[in-house]
């Protein structure tokens, strides 16, 4: 499962480039603590790579989500919105934040992965 | 060449060790390096607060003594509170007004048996003992206390505990204080706080603060709580935040604070007038402002925070929220936020603008959560 990740702590399941899964990483919700909101997309827009496409909000703040390759959303986590803990219990699979149909899949490639994030995460 | 450490400049409180060893995410408050929150996160800090007892670190406050027979009346000067009809053993809530009649801080005042016990922001203790000296250093002592920490233990269960390791500090009653020994090391300790919950607030020499803070720690219904959950509670009581819910441009009557000014200050009273802006203050009580501190409960989920404004129907901005957060006992969106006065009624259907979206919100009798002070 190619499992790749920004610099913004997100990480995207590109295992089907037709619902690609984004998610934030462990280190986010740690560094967020406790989630009490997500302003997730809607189904149907588009993004480019970069843009703002929602807002994870924990106790004290909000920070943007961002699309970590362009494209369209397909899906997103209604059992998140109802219940935005998940993103502390299970960021990698149950509080996964939405699904994207990547409009260039080469974009992935400037993205990094498992040993890179790592290092970021160790570094930072 | 290695970077300079960025946290060299920041003070550190007498627990700071302790507040290490037990795992806190501590970030720069003040100047201090403060715990935000320790291993088990806001939420649950806040609910373990609300439900048991909960420990904070508050060193970073100030705390002052004012000594001399003419401390109170001096005091009285700078504060429209009433202060010379404070008994001794007695805790009052004050704030230090500015010539247009906003406010400079708000503070607590015990009275005890020879001096008056003062307790600050830490944002603005540098500026209130300054404000102290320039006004009314020849009419008293005026004492910082920079070797007291201050401990808070708050919660439905904090007399309980209190009461094993000082009863006589669990007979006080709510803003009443005594000097105690709690686990053996002499401290004061008033019965006052600012969660909304009945409690103690704490002051020990800080060479002692770490092992009453253990002695504390070891009890069972006790857990350490951050400055996180420390917000969420406060604005849960209606509780307001200095530099955030009121400062230099906002008036008591704003403010809604009106019933910490007591009659003998207000005219008509024995003691009217004699403090800066009194003229300004004292035309609000008689005519009402034009704006006035209200609560707001979120009626979706998304949480409506500090700098959001309040529209009307076309948009524009008629006021403006100052605290907002998810309350975690209320399960909803809070916010205090300064509206046109007669938009201030309970009931009144409001819009916040967060991220270009209106939110609704419904103004809410203060406090959001009940109070559970001890009056005996």
């Amino acid at each position: 499962m190619p499992v790749l990740y920004t610099a913004d702590h997100e990480w995207i399941d590109t295992s089907d480039a037709a619902a690609a899964t984004v998610g934030i990483t462990v280190h986010a919700q740690d560094a967020l603590g406790d989630v009490v909101f997500v302003d997730l997309p809607s189904v149907g827009a588009t993004f480019n790579k970069g843009d703002v496409a929602g807002v994870v909000e924990s106790v004290k703040a909000a920070a943007d989500l961002y699309m970590p390759v362009g494209g369209e959303i397909v899906a997103v986590n209604e059992a998140l919105r109802a219940d935005p803990s998940l993103a502390n219990t299970d960021p990698l699979a149950n509080g996964w934040f939405f699904k994207v149909r990547l409009s260039d899949p080469t974009e992935t490639g400037a993205l990094m992965d498992q040993a890179a994030y790592d290092t970021l995460v160790k570094n930072a | 060449m290695a970077d300079p450490d960025p946290t060299a400049a920041l003070l550190k409180t007498p627990l700071h060790a302790l507040n290490v060893e037990l795992g806190a995410k501590l970030v720069p408050f003040a100047g201090y390096e403060m715990p935000v929150s320790y291993p088990r996160g806001i939420l649950a800090e806040h609910r373990h607060c609300r439900e048991a007892a909960g420990l904070f670190d508050v060193s970073h406050m100030g705390q002052l003594r004012l000594v001399g027979d003419d401390a109170a009346a001096a005091l009285e000067t700078l504060v429209p509170v009433d202060i010379g009809g404070l008994a001794e053993g007695k805790q009052r809530y004050a704030f230090f007004t500015n010539d247009a009649g906003g406010i400079r801080d708000d503070l607590m005042v015990t009275r005890r048996a020879d001096h008056l016990f003062l307790i600050v922001n830490a944002a603005c203790k540098g500026d209130d003992i300054a404000h102290l000296r320039a006004t009314i250093a020849s009419r008293c002592a005026i004492e910082p206390l920079p070797e007291q920490a201050l401990l808070a233990l708050q919660g439905p269960q904090a007399a309980a505990v209190i009461g094993r390791l000082a009863p006589a500090l669990a007979r006080l009653t709510f803003m009443s204080g005594a000097a105690a020994t709690v686990a053996g090391i002499a401290c004061f300790a008033t019965r006052s706080g600012y969660t909304g919950e009945d409690g103690f607030e704490i002051s020990v020499a800080a060479r002692d603060a770490e092992a009453l803070a253990r002695a504390l720690l070891a009890e069972p219904e006790v857990e350490p709580v951050g400055l996180g959950a420390r917000d969420t509670l406060r604005l849960e009581a209606g509780l307001c935040l200095y530099g955030h819910d009121i400062d230099t441009t906002t008036t008591p009557v704003e403010a809604a604070l009106t019933w910490a000014i007591q009659k003998v200050r207000r005219p008509g009273g024995g003691r009217a007038s004699g403090y800066p802006g009194a003229a300004v203050i004292e035309r609000q009580l008689a005519e009402g402002a034009a704006r006035k501190r209200a609560g707001l409960i979120g009626l979706e989920r998304a949480p409506v925070r500090e700098g959001a404004a309040i529209v009307d129907a076309a948009g524009i901005a008629i006021g403006r929220v100052t605290s907002g957060t998810l309350g975690p006992s209320v399960g909803q969106p809070v916010a205090l936020a300064y509206v046109p006065s007669a938009s201030a009624v309970p009931g009144t259907l409001l819009d916040a603008e967060v991220r270009g979206k209106r939110q609704p919100m419904r103004v809410a009798t203060l406090p959001f959560a009940p109070h559970h002070y001890f009056r005996g």
